[in-house]
């Protein structure tokens, strides 16, 4: 299971890897998407995949089980993806607000903040 | 029982409820605080008149909840506070020592500075729109960033951090601000999800997240598992966040279009976030890797200073001169990282507290001569020393001191990494700081010479003042320069120990785990 959900993890980072290198920012932005959710499914599979036993201590014991299911990376994933949703909806605004303003959403000509022709400093007084 | 390897004592020892400390509170006084008070700010976002009466008191009291942690560290050593009793490994920790108590007690007089000078910079819309929220929800982030011992929650800060930061670099929505937060947003949000893909290996490697858990058991696990791949994208992932050379476009494309205030905070506390966790990740955690990588670390700090001081050269816009002296900087302190001995880490932490106060004040500088010069190009400002002797001395100061020179607060660091660096027989290294150096300092000369030296074609100048809050927090934070380069002795003492708390964690293991670190 963990070498498959590994291939998966894989082919998610190809993908947004590609879609980042993208010279458009709504690529870019999808590629993020895509990205968050590829480092989601790595912690998941670092937690080892087991699905035998829920996590919960059964009456008489102490510990939980060996075989049971590892919550914390479930913890660390809806973290994750909450911070990743709210970052998400950010860039999208953020980029369509660009987008008015600028009239572009290509990263070649987004250059108002760093002009090509900005001239050097002066060379003397 | 034996199948999770818990002992049942340390069960019975989290069941023993023994009284935190008093003075232990002031380990998550300093996040709490910032998140309350923005918290308490936003509902009172129409009540804008005390906003600013809020928010600057809060700054003060933030800034002596640092200096008190800073106090109780110097006197006990690292103190670590373990949220609802759940010990470490387990539960969430925070870990304080000496490198993080000064960090964070620079970035606490950073953000009070930053706050009085936002009460003239900031306007009354940006400030409806919530300036002084972001900026407690920023501090928050980066104290906790400075404090925490726990990786992940230390991606949890970093994105804190972030999203504020977000909020407050597109504040007034210029063109020109949504162009520059466009590719900061989205290349700091690629770096940060770089950092939480390192942490989701290191979990499956490791297990743990606690860091003096992952530093005690990374010696053992080393031959097994392929901790040289983890620490490259830790390097990668930080790197990217300090704005080290071929991942720091971001900078120099957005830190010169917010508001100058917001600038100046930007350049003091963001960037060494990166590097404070570089120093505790790749030296105290990952100290094998970090040697094996040093070699690129030191390539990367030498290509990262050299570009950044000559970005400075070719810049007719002070704002975004002082963009690449941040990144310059950067390269300056990561040198001391790849040198990894004690003198050179304390150079770096000592480079880094330097840096907080001397980028902010001058960025703050810069602010006042772009309203005093009506603007910000070498081309047009002239004439600001007959406008403002007060303004010109204190310029002068910060340029000496972010180029490295005595009497100010730059020259120490930079002393001790050259001298570090000869010593190793790193010659490239010292001759490349030497160089950056020489290089800055023509920047920062040559627009003093322009921009205030130099006088206007009409040639009348009339006299202006400074505004309160442009001097009281740019006189403050010069002065705080001066006396570090006057008498670095105290801080040379604090450095010289953080940075060997960093080098032999034996202090902090200690801290987290009294009854020693646990063995699976």
């Amino acid at each position: 299971m963990e070498g498959f959900m590994a291939i998966i993890v894989g082919i998610f980072f190809t993908v947004a890897i590609y879609l980042m290198l993208s010279q458009y920012i709504i690529r870019i932005l999808i590629g993020v998407a895509i990205l968050g959710n590829a480092v989601n499914m790595l912690i998941f599979v670092a937690g080892r995949v087991t699905r035998e036993a829920p996590p919960i201590i059964g009456k008489g014991a102490e510990t939980l089980p060996a075989t049971a299911a590892n919550p914390l990376p479930q913890a660390l994933i809806l973290t994750a993806i909450v911070i990743s949703f709210s970052f998400f909806a950010f860039l999208l605004v953020l980029a369509y607000r660009a987008y008015q303003a600028l009239k572009t959403d290509d990263t070649h000509q987004m250059r108002l903040a760093e002009p090509e022709d900005a001239p050097p400093p002066p060379l003397g007084y | 029982m034996a199948a999770s390897g818990i002992p049942l004592e340390a069960l019975q020892t989290s069941f023993a409820l023994a009284p935190v400390p008093a003075v232990h509170w002031l380990v998550i006084a300093p996040p709490v605080w910032c998140m309350l008070v923005g918290a308490i700010l936003i509902m009172a976002r129409k009540r804008m008149g005390l906003q600013s009466w809020l928010a600057i008191p809060a700054l003060g009291l933030l800034a002596l909840m640092d200096a008190g942690l800073l106090v109780a560290v110097i006197r006990e050593g690292p103190i670590t506070m373990v949220m609802g009793r759940w010990l470490p490994p387990f539960g969430i920790a925070f870990t304080v020592d000496l490198t993080g108590a000064l960090f964070n007690l620079a970035a606490g007089v950073a953000a009070l500075g930053g706050g009085v000078a936002a009460l003239g910079d900031i306007d009354r819309t940006r400030r409806a729109y919530g300036f002084f929220p972001f900026l407690f929800l920023m501090v928050g982030g980066v104290s906790g960033a400075f404090l925490t011992g726990d990786l992940f929650n230390l991606y949890v800060w970093f994105e804190v951090l972030l999203i504020s930061s977000f909020g407050l670099i597109v504040l007034g929505s210029e063109r020109e601000q949504l162009d520059g937060a466009t590719k900061y947003a989205i290349l700091n949000l690629i770096g940060t999800t770089l950092f939480l893909i390192a942490v989701g290996i290191l979990y499956a490697m490791f297990g743990t997240l606690n860091m003096a858990d992952i530093a005690a058991k990374a010696p053992t696990l080393a031959p097994s598992a392929p901790m040289m791949t983890l620490g490259l994208v830790f390097v990668a992932a930080f790197s990217m966040k300090a704005a080290a050379f071929p991942v720091n476009f971001w900078l120099p494309a957005s830190y010169h279009t917010p508001r100058i205030v917001v600038a100046g905070l930007f350049a003091g506390l963001l960037t060494k976030v990166g590097v404070y966790a570089l120093i505790r990740v790749m030296v105290m955690m990952f100290p094998e890797e970090g040697n094996a990588y040093s070699m690129l670390i030191g390539a990367v700090a030498i290509a990262t200073m050299l570009t950044g001081a000559l970005g400075a050269l070719a810049q007719a816009d002070i704002r975004r001169m002082l963009g690449y002296m941040v990144i310059s900087g950067i390269g300056i302190m990561l040198t001391g990282v790849s040198l990894g001995a004690q003198t050179a880490i304390s150079g770096v932490i000592f480079y880094g507290l330097h840096s907080m106060i001397v980028m902010l004040a001058l960025y703050l500088a810069a602010g006042v001569a772009g309203r005093m010069g009506g603007s910000f190009s070498l081309h047009d400002l002239a004439g600001l020393y007959a406008k403002s002797p007060l303004l010109s001395a204190m310029t002068l100061c910060l340029f000496l001191s972010v180029s490295g020179l005595p009497p100010f607060s730059g020259f120490w660091p930079k002393a001790m990494l050259v001298k570090a660096a000869f010593d190793f027989g790193a010659w490239w290294q010292g001759t490349a700081l030497l160089v950056s150096g020489l290089l800055t300092t023509i920047a920062a000369a040559r627009a003093f010479a322009l921009g205030w030296w130099r006088m206007p074609a009409t040639g009348a100048v009339d006299p202006m003042r400074m505004q309160a809050s442009e001097w009281v927090p740019l006189l403050a934070l010069t002065l705080v320069s001066l006396a570090i380069g006057l008498y670095p002795e105290p801080l040379l003492a604090l450095t010289l120990s953080a940075a060997n708390g960093v080098l032999d964690p034996s202090a902090y293991l200690h801290s987290v785990f009294p009854a020693g670190v646990p063995t699976p």
